[in-house]
């Protein structure tokens, strides 16, 4: 019989990353190294400890890493807290890649690229960001605004800082939401941020985060200038299949696993607001 | 055409159960039928449907998905899936028949469901030409006619005997496998019974309900209607329309632990229950108007405008027939219509 999708392959998680005190970022290996399967940056993975439960997560690496995959995950729930008490080592069970990816290699080839993250909703865009940085030459220019209730919640801040900071191709915006000791960056909320930094209009944007800060800045974007056709995002809805099967990812007529999870703001337009 | 007489049903059926697990309907109680595993004696119901649908052959209402094995950090799959064995479901109406070619589309479109595959590829469907139409039948509007009842076999019964005719290999292969106990028959009487049952079917109650008003092109307006508010106002989400549909396929996955291991099952999940689209940081459907409005934008509109203008609706009239509140989806077509 061929292999069917719902059965999931195994992976074994070979490091964690303690990033905020509710994220930690897991990196899978195949059982015999490597990756245990290929993705696109914005595709996602479903992740399974067999008895506690099954859940859709965003791949955070980006697919030039050769050696590994990364999920950064907050902890919310039943599945998410089981895996945040896990050691390395563990095994869990994998199946994906699922849905549809940002169109790096079409869309946004040699266009210039704005980012705009909020919380654990850089954990998809971090994907995208690393498969730009490695293919530097094939875009325009680069930047990054992210921001989160706290210095401390920021996700991946090491390799911000390390890395992304540090690469003078790419403009870095950090902010946090309430002023803190140690913290001598820009305070406030994301959209307003956006809006004060009043980026070029020529840009394609992606924006993922807490629904109410894509919400605001979305329609910042727009007071600056933007079109929807230039703003990209991903969605996050319950699922169980994964491939338009099981019925309960759907925003209309698209499931949010198989159409998605990203969407253009024009084609979100086309939808019903029940997300 | 090949046929056989009233009084030589049981040795058919007795022929089918020597080489294959045969289901027909049966009466539970009078008029309360429901598929069952043929035993020698058993009666075929003269009731003009089964209370369930028949999609639990190719589409359970629980099945176990895989098992799972958990030593200390370590995970083991184990993919219990085997090759199904051939069945035949004898009894078939027309309108169940069509709802397998619904599932089809979503089952075996890609990644094909290889679960629901392996029990289509070894069922045989023998259909049952209805004569007697209820008054909740609305097949029609979806454009089945209940005379030609399709499947891989197509019986129809004169009164007097019962007519077969193949429509796939399948259905060939089937025939050919109890022609000795069939007999070359005059089927004349048929167009008669087919005229009289398609006459029934244009007085019914429901004959004059149309699609027209539906499909893809017309998500936002219907979305948007004001109507669901009080149509759904009185719904508690059962699930019963959903248990009892012949289309609906949405499913759970769920996993228990057996205490020696896990094993993954999937089950029947309805649109209608709170918790279907809940996750830990919201419910992208939280009140019963968004629940009860996604069930029929599903059937009239979602379904449609990705599978060609196909509706996710057979007219089989079980919601009709069972919903506490007496809801269903032609009160909605009609609350939603163009006047």
């Amino acid at each position: 019989m061929n292999n069917d999708t719902l059965i999931p392959l195994i992976g074994v998680v070979t490091d964690i990353r303690q990033d905020t005190p509710d994220v930690k970022t897991f990196r899978v290996n195949a059982l015999d190294g490597g990756k245990v399967f290929e993705h696109m940056p914005g595709q996602c993975a479903m992740l399974s400890i067999p008895g506690v439960g099954e859940g859709m997560f965003s791949i955070t690496s980006s697919p030039t890493n050769k050696e590994f995959m990364e999920f950064s995950i907050k902890k919310c729930g039943c599945l998410t807290t089981w895996l945040h008490a896990m050691d390395v080592g563990q095994q869990i069970t994998i199946r994906g890649p699922y849905g549809n990816y940002f169109p790096v290699d079409t869309e946004l080839k040699g266009k210039d690229l704005l980012f705009v993250a909020g919380g654990i909703g850089l954990a998809p865009l971090r994907s995208v960001i690393n498969y730009v940085r490695d293919k530097r030459a094939d875009y325009g220019d680069v930047q990054i605004v992210y921001g989160s209730r706290s210095k401390d919640d920021l996700v991946d801040y090491k390799e911000i800082i390390d890395e992304w900071t540090a690469d003078p191709n790419i403009e870095v915006n950090l902010t946090i939401d309430n002023p803190q000791e140690g913290w001598d960056g820009h305070v406030g909320f994301v959209p307003n941020y956006v809006k004060e930094l009043n980026p070029s209009t020529n840009k394609t944007v992606l924006v993922c985060g807490p629904p109410i800060m894509i919400k605001f800045t979305l329609a910042g974007l727009k007071e600056l200038g933007f079109t929807e056709t230039q703003v990209y995002t991903t969605m996050e809805l319950r699922m169980k299949c994964g491939v338009g099967k099981c019925g309960r990812c759907n925003i209309g007529d698209k499931y949010v696993c198989k159409d998605g999870p990203v969407f253009r703001f024009d084609q979100l337009d086309a939808l019903p607001d029940e997300y | 055409m090949l046929k056989i007489s009233a009084s030589n049903l049981n040795a058919l059926f007795d022929r089918i159960a020597e080489k294959q697990t045969l289901y027909i309907p049966v009466d539970r109680e009078p008029n309360v039928s429901e598929y069952k595993k043929y035993e020698s004696g058993m009666t075929m119901s003269k009731a003009l449907n089964t209370v369930r649908s028949a999609k639990d052959f190719f589409f359970p209402q629980t099945e176990n998905l895989a098992e799972f094995k958990m030593s200390g950090k370590t995970i083991e799959v184990k993919d219990i899936r085997k090759e199904n064995e051939d069945f035949v479901v004898f009894g078939v109406r027309a309108c169940d028949a069509r709802s397998f070619g619904i599932l089809d589309k979503v089952f075996l479109s890609e990644p094909v469901d290889s679960f629901y595959k392996n029990r289509r590829d070894h069922g045989t469907i023998v259909t049952m030409a209805c004569t007697r139409p209820a008054e909740t039948c609305f097949c029609t509007t979806f454009g089945i006619d209940p005379t030609v009842p399709g499947g891989d076999v197509s019986v129809f019964f004169d009164g007097e005997n019962y007519f077969f005719l193949d429509n796939t290999p399948k259905g060939e292969a089937f025939v050919a496998s109890v022609s000795d106990l069939l007999e070359n028959g005059d089927a004349s009487k048929l167009a008669e019974v087919q005229e009289n049952a398609r006459n029934i079917m244009k007085k019914l109650p429901l004959a004059g309900l149309s699609t027209d008003s539906f499909g893809g092109e017309r998500l936002m307006e219907h979305f948007n209607s004001d109507k669901w508010a009080e149509l759904s106002e009185s719904c508690f989400g059962c699930g019963t329309c959903t248990f009892v549909c012949p289309t609906c396929q949405c499913y759970d996955i769920r996993d228990f632990d057996t205490g020696n291991g896990i094993k993954r099952f999937r089950c029947w999940d309805s649109c209608m229950y709170s918790d279907f689209t809940k996750m830990a940081h919201g419910n992208s459907r939280n009140s019963q108007l968004e629940r009860f409005r996604q069930r029929f934008m599903h059937k009239l509109v979602y379904f449609p405008a990705n599978n060609d203008g196909e509706f996710g609706c057979v007219g089989c009239g079980r919601c009709l027939s069972k919903c506490p509140i007496s809801m269903n989806i032609v009160k909605v077509m009609k609350a939603l219509e163009d006047k």
